[in-house]
């Protein structure tokens, strides 16, 4: 399992310098780390938080967006009507919950669906593995910067220490 | 209560007294008639005119301040879009950053898709920001007084929100003319450094 501090560090050293998000449990550990570095913006809904990481983008950062999957639900149409065609850029983490049907009810449809949501609305995804996790977010990066477009990475389970190990 | 027209200045009007007051100030406009109509008025390269995610042009005007906590930065609101985005208030309230100014026209209806009533008749968005933590709030019903809470705003601290309530009139404005991705370029240039 990769530490929080080593995962940020990692996102830092790569250029992301604008942290906003909403919680989840899995994302607990990278969030804990990113208040104690002092760079967290928290938000009260995921369409806010791609708002704040678009104004911060056209204001000179690279910014990440923390969520779990049911939050994209929730932020679709600002990544598609905001984000992909004024083609503002951000790295989307993405907790995913209800993963294989293991989960509380209310993840499990997202679950299921959202790897065919991503591809559905044209946002390119990967999912981050322990052992490529550096080069995962590298590419992460390089995808966005290229494209000018919102990147996925997907958190599963143990992956990056969250706060219920 | 409607504001009747004729009693209240239109927004177009109110546009037309900020634009007036505001220089190089990043000015993130919230999508329907307000950013057709301040396009139509002053097209600078330091206005973001928004054609979508409605609810969001506070978000984004924060993320910009809070990127560029040295630079002044300027949303024009509507009260359909502050009531879908309202949690946004509670963010800025709670972040309080200082070079943040929330402008919000308020006719009291969804204008763009044909004037159906919001419900800012009944809750006074004003009184919701200060509750949350906007530093400094006023609200206005003519051009003098607009004027001068807008003069005062721009030399305080904010977080800042000026509520204008202003008629339900509608410029004669065509849509905003610049392809999206051209318009983000171009603010982001204009805001550099």
């Amino acid at each position: 399992m990769i530490d929080s501090d080593v995962f940020v560090q990692a996102m830092q050293e790569l250029g992301v310098n604008f942290f906003t998000g909403v919680p989840d449990s899995m994302l607990g550990g990278i969030i804990a780390e990113l208040m104690i570095r002092g760079v967290y913006i928290p938000a009260v809904r995921e369409d806010e938080a791609v708002g704040m990481a678009a104004g911060a983008y056209m204001a000179g950062k690279v910014p990440a967006v923390l969520m779990q999957n049911s939050g994209l639900g929730t932020c679709l149409n600002a990544l598609i009507s905001l984000n992909l065609i004024y083609r503002q850029p951000c790295l989307l983490i993405v907790s995913w919950r209800g993963q294989g049907g293991n989960d509380a009810p209310e993840h499990l449809v997202m679950g299921e669906v959202m790897p065919q949501l991503l591809e559905t609305v044209r946002i390119p995804h990967r999912t981050l593995a322990e052992k490529t996790a550096v080069e995962d977010l590298r590419w992460g990066i390089d995808t966005l910067k290229k494209r000018q477009i919102p990147v996925a990475l997907v958190l599963t389970k143990g992956v990056v220490r969250g706060l219920h190990p | 209560m409607r504001p009747e027209e004729g009693t209240l200045i239109s927004r177009a009007q109110a546009i037309a007294t900020l634009l007036e007051l505001l220089t190089d100030q990043p000015v993130v406009i919230c999508n329907g008639f307000p950013s057709r109509e301040a396009h139509k008025i002053a097209d600078r390269p330091t206005h973001f005119y928004m054609i979508g995610s409605m609810g969001n042009a506070a978000a984004i005007a924060l993320g910009v301040a809070l990127a560029k906590p040295n630079k002044q930065v300027v949303t024009f609101d509507g009260d359909g879009n502050v009531l879908m985005g309202m949690g946004t208030l509670a963010t800025v309230g709670a972040l309080r950053p200082k070079n943040f100014i929330h402008v919000v026209f308020d006719n009291e209806v969804y204008g763009t898709t044909g004037n159906q009533p919001t419900i800012s008749n009944v809750v006074p968005l004003d009184k919701v920001a200060k509750s949350a933590g906007y530093v400094n709030v006023e609200r206005v019903l003519d051009r003098d007084d607009l004027v001068y809470e807008f003069k005062d705003m721009l030399k305080k601290d904010g977080p800042s929100l000026l509520l204008i309530k202003v008629n339900e009139f509608v410029e004669d404005a065509g849509r905003v003319v610049h392809d999206p991705v051209v318009i983000t370029q171009r603010f982001m240039k204009a805001i550099e450094g």
